[in-house]
């Protein structure tokens, strides 16, 4: 009985804290209908929010990745100087909050600031434009494909890029042919976790935000924005949207895991 | 291709993996690098590659220096002990990867790979991914993948040493015909003698990074350098101050000028040939002999025996340090 118990009381309990909170968030949202939901969400400021979220992943998540395929490769091949340096400083988003990374860059690139003073003299504005939040993005997303890629890297060792090697491939045929396909299923899942990081943060991206509704949101932001402004509709509309795009990449991943692990065997073939 | 390394040194931090090791290998030679586990030889196959760089020394292919020669620019064939098999490529893919690099046109590389499976006994299973095969299949498609690019030397590193026994001995015998048919310099590195003496025409015994003697099976058989060569090819004991082979100490029972007394501490019946063990009178070290079961019957030897130990003329001996 105690087993049974036991199973059920996790059960309740993840409802009671997830499943009950964002099941009561579609019920608000579709409270009135279906029109009012499209309404909120085709309204200019909503849109502008989604824009304004798109653009930031759609830039941050392509330097992430191939920052974090160049970087992992020379962790994994012993190539990096002060190697534990450089993974403490990859970590650093894991641990920090956001709100001091934003607080980082808000200060980097305020007007005294290092970088800053340089771009207010040349009339170059970052800080309160999605330029800051797209730097803060990829601060904060950092570590997730590099920290996928490494240990697979790892796993699969050196031999495969040294028969390429062998038989007349270049370092970049052997990277491109040989590499990157062995190591192929980890990008995919350290890139989704980056998309979701990405989409998903709040704290860093306020700090430098203009946070001009239409213009400076995003979409999280425009969800705090729509519940201080008491417009609940329009809150829980986005808040949906987050949720299902939430929703989507868990399904991904789960997907993807089984994967992952089916590489893991092939590369020890 | 001749291959000749001269005075090549190499290490990793304080660890000396080969000391001023010169060796030459004849074009058109099966040779093993033999020698135990962290004794270098897998350093040397390496560099020889290009996989690997020496600290000092020049290797020479064909007379011509390549020490700086990148290991795509060397012209050779490598296959590694774990089979580095390209695992999201098929059978089929994996031959033909050198082929693409070149660029070699479709038509050709089709009839190549095709050939090449024939040849490993893989026809059947161009299709499949290296995960679908046993260990012996994969090391056949990594060898068909390094031949397909026509390699001047093949370089194997302990080919058959994650397979297990019966597999190895059909690879064995199948390294030696395909090395009998197409007359490709190989070099395998292998710490298994009875491989080496097998199926090498010539062997390079490699130890704490020297080479401890090179020669054809049979001279490091019949004439070993030193103790060290002696030992690894075949059973040893000690008859006094000297190293011969157990089955080289004749056993008489009646006293002998120059033999050793001693007194049979152990038989030990292995089939068809029976150990014993003889304790010297003068104590010396226990002496190891083979006999086969006849001979002791007709010595009539039982434990406590005493026996008279000398050596056959035709014995290979070495003697031992003071």
């Amino acid at each position: 009985m105690g087993r049974y118990a036991l199973r059920y009381g996790v059960l309740a309990y993840l409802s009671m804290l997830l499943v009950v909170p964002v099941g009561m968030i579609a019920y608000r949202t579709f409270q009135h209908g279906v029109s009012p939901v499209w309404d909120a969400l085709s309204s200019d400021s909503a849109t502008s929010a989604i824009k304004l979220s798109l653009l930031i992943a759609a830039i941050a998540v392509p330097i992430n990745v191939v920052f974090g395929i160049a970087t992992g490769w020379l962790l994994a091949r012993r190539k990096m100087p002060v190697p534990w340096l450089v993974n403490a400083i990859i970590n650093l988003p894991f641990a920090m909050s956001p709100v001091i990374i934003g607080l980082a860059v808000f200060q980097l690139y305020g007007r005294t600031g290092w970088i800053g003073q340089y771009l207010f003299d040349h009339q170059i504005p970052v800080l309160f434009t999605w330029k800051a939040m797209v730097i803060a993005t990829v601060f904060i997303s950092l570590p997730f494909v590099v920290r996928e890629v490494v240990p697979v890297l790892e796993e699969i060792g050196t031999d495969q890029e040294q028969a390429a090697e062998v038989l007349g491939a270049t370092a970049l045929q052997g990277f491109f042919r040989v590499t990157l396909p062995a190591i192929r299923w980890a990008v995919v899942y350290g890139t989704i976790l980056t998309v979701a990081r990405a989409l998903g943060e709040y704290g860093a991206v306020n700090l430098v935000s203009s946070n001009i509704v239409g213009q400076g949101l995003t979409l999280p932001l425009y969800v705090d924005n729509r519940v201080n402004q008491l417009d609940p509709t329009s809150a829980y509309s986005a808040g949906l949207l987050l949720a299902v795009i939430s929703l989507i990449i868990l399904v991904g991943m789960t997907t993807l895991s089984g994967r992952r692990h089916r590489t893991a065997e092939e590369t020890t073939a | 291709m001749s291959i000749q390394c001269q005075n090549v040194s190499k290490s990793f931090g304080d660890f000396h993996a080969l000391q001023d090791v010169t060796v030459e290998i004849d074009s058109g030679q099966l040779t093993a690098v033999l020698g135990p586990s962290g004794g270098g030889k897998s350093t040397l196959l390496r560099i020889i590659a290009g996989l690997e760089t020496a600290d000092s020394g020049t290797v020479l292919i064909e007379g011509q220096d390549v020490t700086h020669v990148l290991a795509r620019d060397r012209g050779i064939g490598f296959v590694f002990q774990h089979y580095a098999a390209f695992t999201h490529m098929t059978v089929w893919e994996n031959v033909a990867f050198g082929l693409k690099i070149q660029k070699t046109p479709k038509e050709k590389i089709r009839g190549r790979v095709n050939d090449l499976l024939n040849l490993v006994h893989l026809d059947g299973l161009a299709k499949r991914y290296p995960s679908e095969l046993s260990g012996g299949q994969r090391q056949r498609m990594a060898l068909a993948r390094a031949l397909a690019v026509e390699p001047g030397l093949l370089l194997l590193d302990e080919p058959f040493g994650a397979l297990d026994v019966k597999v190895r001995q059909e690879l064995r015998d199948w390294l030696r015909r395909l090395h009998d048919e197409v007359h490709t310099t190989t070099i395998f590195v292998t710490h298994d003698q009875e491989e080496a003496m097998e199926i090498a025409d010539q062997i390079i015994v490699i130890n704490a990074g020297r080479v401890e003697q090179a020669g054809t099976p049979d001279t490091l058989y019949d004439r070993p350098a030193n103790q060290f060569v002696m030992g690894f090819l075949g059973p040893v004991t000690q008859l006094g101050d000297r190293m011969v082979r157990p089955h080289d100490i004749r056993v008489s029972t009646q006293p002998e000028a120059g033999a050793q007394e001693a007194v049979v501490d152990r038989l030990t019946s292995l089939g068809f040939e029976t150990r014993i063990v003889a304790r010297p009178t003068n104590n010396g070290s226990p002496v190891t002999v083979q006999l086969t079961r006849n001979q002791i019957n007709e010595l009539n030897l039982q434990v406590g025996s005493r026996v008279y130990l000398s050596t056959y003329p035709t014995a290979q001996q070495v003697s031992m340090p003071a």
